[in-house]
């Protein structure tokens, strides 16, 4: 992975307050794994924002010693949005949960994304209201018992990363909390990629919905259920890298090398910044049951983005129409004068 | 020379046809032209909620009533000349007409096919609405075919420019010269050569027809004011709001920051400040009305002057976002331009409906500050009063307007360079720099200090849990929430200190205060005037800061005998009152129609309660 020579350490992004998740919950990992990509990245700790909006995650900002803002249940996106136009210089990272970003909040998180705003929402994913005690959320899969669905709930979830890509999203990708290096690597790209960077993070709540990743996460089966993708690297997976997706048809298979006749050659290579998103979604929409689920970086392609369109398009007005000032701007209209 | 010329301290005019005819923008043009002549001016759109009714329907009138000449207050109750266009028009507004007016009608559309949409029921619209006034039947539809006949302009665009015709009418009417309105015209259509042509032919047309026909006909002609010296421009609420929070921008060095999401009646608010990119302005539509103050409070947080616009509707969902705005101690001004409710209710029309709301309207203990301005014009004050509020005392703002003051017009003077003071952010001071906390206040005042994101040293968390009144770290402890909550509310007490004292005018030493607050100004101050000049002497004063009150507001009301307050709702603001100062005695005018006050009916209200 890329290291830029940076005047920062973690240590420097660390507030002095005592961190009060659960013990054992995945967002300990995920706090330091961010602390260690800001100081990868490199952005002074006072040139850096944290906004979260209201969750077991949205209480990150306290933990940073940065500028930090803990504000109100699903406003996270629109509150950074806000927070970027008025201050581009500043770097932005929105906090959020699959019940505060996806529920409550799910207006202002496609809006963020089809914006394109330069701001890196870290969306962590543990199917499950845990602030609340246990509610099922937007994630949860069809029948999950929880709480408020003692009998099983009646409904589909969103697969976040579909919503991102039917909001026309230019970056995505996805870590979990247990791979530290992945999630260090990802939240490195989504800084650097300009506009707006989702990166979910599947995470575990050891209370209330202890173990909701293990098909995944699970060490005997992770290389053969999970595939790292990375730009311009063949998409192999599998304990020793023996197992390989191909194209087929309009879809994916997974086939094992020197089986079938597929050879290294028939494996595709991925390509993080094409502009069609048709194959990005293909590989985000993977769940570790047929085809292995992606993490890293699926899609991150540049486009505009809107603060820094907001600035330019203020720039080119404002010399356009050369008025210094509110007075000057209204003597140019329509008036007279009374003597 | 003209026959039969009557000298008018002020007339009115009431502009009314289908909503595509024009109507405002013929009415808009008499008054700019009416102002430049230096009379005072004030507009009252009155506009249907759909945006195209069926033409010819009675759901689709539009009408525009102008009061121009000395003393304006308000548009006035009723018109002395109402032009209709067609007889769903006169059938809506014959209402509006004062005793010995004149009406105009476009006589070619009083037709069977036009009487029948109106819902006549025979030939003779007049006599079937027991019209006694003057009626002038002009035939303005043939007339504009027949001075545009050899242009080659198609049947429709032809019909657009009847409003003009009537316009032309309108001006020879009430001496105003056509040069001026030539003028404004060759602006709005610069692009568009032809259209601009045709517009002065139609115009000169509708003037020489008046003049041709002058025999049937009182002219007017319209007492100037004199006004102090200066430049004048036409202003409607709406934007003088918008400039206002421009002026505070540029006094207090801060970017001017809008989230906002449109809505009925404010969207002119976020049009205006759309536009003025061309001064560093950043006007961002949001995807909600959450969003929008939601965006304004990241971009407060970020060092912004942050603004978010609405009507009554759009506030209640900004609720919970004002909420955070007042335990973060971040600086925020929230634009309500009131409209008829509760709900949708009545979109275009006026109502002070939304007091209780800005007042009480969020979860636990969190009082901000309501001021309200009292005419179009004053918009702009009041936007600079809330912008300059919210920054030096680190609080959210609510300006409540209204439909009524933000989309009428007056002629406003632009104010020089050095008229409005410098507005002082406090940022940390250097020598608290190395002590600072969050939430450190200033002794005088209790403001916390504000600082700007990007400062080095200056890193902290905000957020919406309660926090320690010392270290600004989470706080659960209850002697801290209790504390903290008196801090927040002495705060907001303290600015009665830092902002104008209540002015009373008229009969000031009358045994009745005829109170107000806001957008009811005109109104009230004409009866007022004309109940002291009638013999019934009266004094009256507008409140434009109701949270908190002006420091002297109890010893005003308690110097009279009754205390009449008038607004356009149930009771609001009285009850506000009343439950502050019990020893006073509080009467009510209320009137809850999505119309404003008229002078006639509030001057009748004052005698009847004076009387009781």
């Amino acid at each position: 992975m890329e290291q830029n020579e940076t005047t920062y350490t973690a240590a420097n992004y660390k507030s002095d307050q005592s961190v009060r998740w659960c013990p054992g919950c995945g967002d300990h990992a995920i706090l330091n794994t961010l602390h260690k990509a800001m100081a990868t990245v490199g952005v002074a700790p006072h040139m850096t924002a944290v906004i979260s909006g209201i969750g077991c995650s949205s209480r990150l900002p306290y933990y940073m010693n940065t500028y930090g803002f803990h504000t109100i249940h699903g406003r996270g996106a629109a509150i950074a949005t806000g927070f970027k136009v008025a201050n581009p210089e500043m770097t932005v990272w929105q906090i959020s949960g699959d019940g505060d970003g996806l529920a409550i909040g799910g207006n202002h998180f496609i809006h963020a994304v089809r914006r394109n705003i330069d701001i890196n929402m870290l969306l962590f994913n543990n199917k499950i209201y845990g602030l609340t005690k246990g509610q099922y959320s937007p994630t949860s899969q069809r029948g999950f018992v929880s709480k408020s669905s003692p009998y099983g709930t009646t409904e589909d979830p969103f697969i976040p990363a579909e919503l991102v890509f039917g909001a026309r999203g230019n970056f995505f990708a996805r870590s979990i909390d247990v791979e530290l290096q992945t999630s260090q690597e990802v939240l490195v790209a989504a800084a650097k990629h300009k506009g707006a960077s989702v990166v979910e993070i599947l995470q575990n709540c050891v209370i209330f919905n202890n173990g909701v990743h293990n098909f995944i996460t699970d060490k005997e089966h992770r290389a053969e259920r999970t595939i790292h993708l990375r730009h311009g690297q063949k998409m192999l997976f599998g304990p020793n890298n023996e197992r390989g997706l191909v194209q087929d048809g309009f879809l994916l298979k997974a086939v094992t090398l020197g089986q079938d006749g597929y050879t290294i050659d028939d494996v595709l290579v991925h390509d993080a910044h094409c502009e069609s998103n048709f194959l990005h979604q293909q590989l985000a929409m993977m769940d570790g049951h047929d085809l292995p689920l992606a993490v890293g970086v699926i899609r991150d392609v540049e486009s505009p983005c809107y603060d820094q369109a907001v600035s330019e398009q203020v720039a080119e007005v404002k010399a356009r129409k050369g008025f210094n000032t509110l007075r000057d701007m209204i003597l140019a209209g329509e008036t007279w004068e009374v003597k | 020379m003209k026959a039969n010329v009557i000298d008018l301290e002020k007339v009115v005019v009431r502009f009314s046809g289908d909503s595509g005819d024009g109507m405002q923008l013929a009415g808009n043009m008499f008054t700019n032209v009416s102002a430049g002549l230096g009379c005072s001016v004030s507009t009252f759109p009155d506009y249907p909620a759909e945006i195209r009714a069926p033409q010819g329907s009675l759901s689709g009138v539009s009408g525009f009533q102008v009061s121009v000449g000395q003393g304006v207050h308000t548009p006035g109750d009723k018109c002395n000349v109402l032009i209709a266009m067609n007889p769903a028009a006169l059938k809506q507004n014959i209402k509006f007409l004062e005793k010995g007016g004149v009406v105009i009608v476009d006589i070619d559309t009083f037709k069977a096919d036009g009487l029948k949409k109106a819902q006549f029921e025979t030939e003779d619209a007049i006599k079937e609405l027991g019209i006694t006034a003057q009626v002038v039947e002009v035939p303005i539809t043939s007339m504009t075919k027949a001075a545009l006949a050899d242009t080659g302009m198609d049947l429709k665009s032809v019909l657009k420019c009847r409003n003009i015709l009537a316009l032309g009418l309108v001006c020879w009417l009430f001496d105003r010269p056509l040069d001026a309105v030539k003028h404004l015209l060759k602006n709005k259509f610069a692009k568009k050569p032809a259209v601009y042509e045709a517009n002065c032919k139609v115009l000169d047309a509708g003037y020489d027809y008046g003049h041709n026909i002058h025999a049937s006909v009182s002219t007017y002609r319209i007492e100037t004011e004199d006004i102090r010296p200066g430049i004048y421009t036409d202003i409607n609420g709406n934007t003088a709001t918008a400039w206002g929070l421009i002026m505070a921008s540029e006094k207090s060095g801060r970017p001017l920051f809008l989230g906002s999401y449109p809505i009925t009646p404010a969207t002119d608010i976020l049009h205006e400040l759309a536009k003025r990119k061309d001064l560093g302005v950043k006007a961002v539509q949001m995807e909600d009305e959450i969003a929008g103050v939601c965006s304004a409070i990241g971009a407060s947080f970020a060092g912004n002057l942050a603004v978010t616009s609405t009507s009554g509707p759009g506030l209640a969902l900004k609720s919970e976002g004002i909420g955070l705005a007042v335990i973060a101690e971040l600086p925020l001004v929230v634009i309500d331009v009131m409209r008829g409710g509760p709900s949708t209710g009545l979109p275009t029309k006026t109502e002070q409906t939304d007091l209780m709301q800005a007042l009480y309207g969020r979860n636990g203990e969190s009082p901000i500050v309501v001021v309200a301005p009292a005419s179009p014009t004053d918009c702009f004050t009041m936007a600079f009063e809330a912008c300059r509020i919210a920054i030096e005392h680190m609080t959210p703002v609510i300006l409540l307007s209204d439909a009524f003051i933000g989309n009428g017009s007056s002629a406003w003077r632009v104010p020089d360079a050095d008229e409005y003071p410098e507005i002082h952010p406090r940022y940390v001071p250097e020598e608290l720099r190395e002590a600072w906390k969050p939430y450190l206040r200033d002794p005088e005042s209790l403001v916390r200090y504000w600082a700007i994101p990007g400062t080095e040293g200056l890193a902290h968390r905000l957020g919406g849990l309660e926090k320690d009144a010392k270290t600004g770290a989470i706080s659960t402890d209850p002697v801290n929430h209790e504390k903290m909550v008196q801090l927040r509310c002495e705060k907001i007490e303290r600015i009665a200190n830092d902002i104008p004292a209540l002015e009373v005018l008229c009969d000031v030493d009358a045994d009745t205060l005829l109170l107000g607050w806001g957008g009811t100004y005109g109104h009230l101050r004409s009866a007022a005037e004309e109940l002291c000049r009638e013999g019934e002497p009266v004094a009256f004063a507008q409140l434009r800061y109701i949270n908190p009150l002006p420091a002297n507001t109890r010893e005003v009301l308690g110097h009279y005998k009754r205390v009449i307050v008038a607004e356009l709702n149930t009771g609001q603001l009285a009850d506000y009152l009343q439950a502050r100062m019990p020893e006073v005695k509080i009467e009510r005018i209320n009137k809850i129609q999505g119309q404003p006050f008229m002078t006639g009916e509030v001057k009748e209200a004052v005698k009847s309660i004076i009387k009781k």
